[in-house]
């Protein structure tokens, strides 16, 4: 079966130059496929997180190329970037940064509000089908900061894929929950990258996570030690 | 359909509602007081003129006292120079074929009236007693259109003096002075002594009691008598015109139309013009500080607001909104404390004024002069939308520049 290629880089390199000039990322060069629940490891401080950043569209001060889709990223104005992420790229964080203000189905919706493609309503009914595939349809309508983390956390997955996005990105995404919940969080995204077809990119520092996914790439230094570990 | 950006700039409101209101009272503050204070120049500056425009007309049309020239060149050729103490040249201060004038000046667009008068410097005598004053001769009918005598009167009719060749209306502090009543005489000396009985048909109380102590109101003829001249003796046209502000630039029209001296009411009044500059100055100073202050109010308030909220301004970014999609949100939020403010500093600036006109003061002032002023109000809420405008654009602009990954990275 082919494979078809939705991000790729060519010789990524980042300086940090505060408080001495550091190279962080050193000619990354990959590819991540449609489908493939692709897992970024390595010890900390090895640019993980940076990484990340760059392929989020979020970090423009970079060297290198990106592409995402088959179109050129690298270069494009910052109001593009955001329409960009809006369509295509879905986060998830350590962190849940879920608005507290609003109500757990409000916070699904707003990505999807933001792109305009469909009607509030279908939106809604959208918002309510993901997230009874996460298994926490009932606390729609609950604020955000009135859930245990681990429902937190899922609700902020339903949140990445609202637009259907072609590749959902996150940076430790289960490193504030317990194992239990981890199993659940890890389930998620193995079923969305299988049944969905979307493209999971995480960052863990969890060997069994990392080993239980489609391909591990590793990190030392800025560099890209191993394209496929093998545990 | 409601835009995202506006649901998501209502809900920030809606969940701070204690703090949207205080930042909104600071509006409503701001915008009642540069409202209110506003007014009050606006209707005291209004009252002033109407008092001034009592006994002074837009512009006043008169010949000026020359001076002979201090040297005089020698004209036989023999090189030698006249000097000659400089005084006063012009004997007489009537003006020349003032129909005609009068006829031209009417011709002009914009002048709303145009009258003949005559001005006497004259001692009134009653028994022993003697007072110095002045007498204005006029149409009594056209000299109250113009300064509106009526409104002033305390006892007798203008009406009378129509049919008295010799009746005279004088100010009160002459009656109480001469202690003279109604048609009683008064025997009346002009400064180049004609001497003349008259009858008092009115007296008057202006809201200057100078004027009450001097000033008299007699027929032109009977002016003229006192002058010693004829029916063609006019010492000065009086000239009314749209917009009293204009009257400055009319007169130099007027000028140039009759070649007579134009002097525009403002340069009769400098000391109250003045006074009126310093009045609005004073209290446009105070009523824009508080407006600032209001606007500090503002701008604390989303200062505070975009700090608690960088977590969500670095999601938002993150999932596809714009740099302008965030400005637009808080721009938005200050913006609708700053129309709820305005809204409720209209009620009180309203009932504040509509409270104070009526207080009584007395006098002839009568009831304190201030009334809603349509152009004042638009001023104060353009005026307040700019500065709420403005005190949420710098900290929108801030939220637009956080850098999400700075935000995700802690
Ligand atoms: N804003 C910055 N300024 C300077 N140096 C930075 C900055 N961000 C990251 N670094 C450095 O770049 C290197 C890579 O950081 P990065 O956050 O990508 O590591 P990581 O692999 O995600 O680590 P961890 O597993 O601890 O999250 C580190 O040495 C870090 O100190
Ligand atoms: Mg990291």
């Amino acid at each position: 079966m082919k494979k078809n290629s939705v991000l790729r880089t060519s010789g990524i390199g980042k300086y940090f130059y505060d408080p001495v000039k550091f190279k962080a990322l050193d000619d990354i060069t990959f590819e991540a496929y449609q489908g493939e629940f692709l897992t970024l490891i390595g010890k900390s401080g090895s640019g993980k997180s940076t990484l990340l950043y760059v392929l989020s569209t979020m970090d423009t001060e970079y060297e290198g190329d990106l592409f995402i889709d088959g179109e050129k990223i690298t270069g494009q104005t910052l109001d593009k970037l955001a329409a960009i992420r809006n369509k295509n790229i879905g986060f998830v964080f350590q962190f849940h940064y879920l608005l507290p203000e609003f109500s757990c189905l409000k916070n699904i919706m707003i990505p999807a509000l933001k792109l305009g493609k469909y009607s509030s309503k279908e939106i809604e009914e959208q918002a309510y089908k993901s997230m009874e595939v996460l298994g926490v349809q009932d606390q729609a309508l609950k604020p955000a900061a009135k859930l245990s983390g681990g429902q937190q956390q899922r609700v902020a997955i339903a949140r990445a894929m609202i637009n259907n996005p072609k590749i959902i990105m996150c940076d430790e995404p289960t490193g504030n929950l317990d194992s239990k919940n981890t199993q659940i969080v890890f389930d998620i995204f193995q079923r969305i990258s299988k049944e969905f077809g979307q493209t999971i990119i995480a960052v863990t520092h969890d060997n069994d996570f990392a080993k239980a996914s489609d391909r591990t790439i590793e990190l030392a230094d800025g560099k890209i030690i191993n394209h496929d570990l093998k545990f | 359909m409601r835009s995202v950006n506006t649901e998501i700039a209502l809900t920030h409101l809606l969940s701070r509602k204690r703090q949207t209101l205080v930042a909104a009272l600071g509006v409503t503050i701001g915008i009642a007081m540069y409202i209110f204070m506003n007014s009050l120049v606006m209707g005291s500056n209004r009252y002033q003129d109407n008092a001034v425009f009592k006994t002074t007309p837009h512009i006043r049309i008169y010949k000026e006292d020359e001076m002979s020239k201090p040297l005089r060149a020698d004209s036989s050729g023999n090189n030698k120079t006249v000097i000659i103490n400089p005084k006063i040249s012009n004997i007489t201060k009537n003006l020349v074929n003032p129909l005609k004038l009068l006829e031209d000046i009417k011709k002009q667009k914009d002048v709303t009236s145009a009258a003949l008068f005559v001005n006497a410097n004259l001692f009134y005598n009653n028994g022993k007693s003697q007072l110095d004053g002045n007498a204005l001769g006029m149409n009594i009918m056209e000299g109250n259109a113009m300064f509106d005598i009526q409104s002033t009167m305390v006892d007798g009719e203008l009406k009378i003096l129509l049919n008295t060749p010799n009746g005279i209306i004088i100010g009160a502090g002459i009656a109480d002075k001469l202690s003279l009543k109604m048609y009683d005489n008064v025997s009346i000396i002009s400064s180049i002594g004609v001497i003349k009985l008259m009858k008092v048909v009115g007296i008057f109380k202006s809201s200057n009691t100078f004027t009450d102590k001097s000033k008299s109101y007699m027929n032109l003829a009977a002016a003229q008598q006192l002058q010693g001249k004829g029916p063609n003796y006019v010492t000065d046209i009086y000239v009314d015109i749209k917009d009293p502000e204009q009257a400055s630039k009319f007169a130099i029209l007027l000028h140039e139309l009759t070649g007579y001296t134009a002097e525009d009411w403002q340069s009769a009044n400098e000391l109250f013009v003045a006074g009126k500059k310093i009045r609005t100055i004073m209290f446009g100073c105070i009523s824009w500080a508080i407006l600032l202050v209001a606007g500090f109010g503002i701008y604390n308030i989303m200062n505070m607001t975009i700090a608690q909220k960088l977590n969500d301004i670095a999601i938002l970014k993150a999932t596809g909104f714009s740099g302008s999609d965030v400005v637009k949100i808080f721009i938005l939020e200050s913006l609708i404390m700053g129309i709820l403010g305005t809204c409720i500093g209209l009620v009180f600036s309203s009932i504040s004024i509509n409270l104070l006109s009526h207080v009584y003061i007395g006098a002839d002032i009568g009831y304190f002069p201030i009334q809603f002023e349509p152009l004042v109000t638009f001023q104060g809420i353009c005026v307040g939308m700019m500065v709420t405008l403005f005190a949420g654009y710098i900290p929108a602009r801030k939220a637009a520049k956080v850098d999400p990954i700075e935000i995700f990275r802690k």
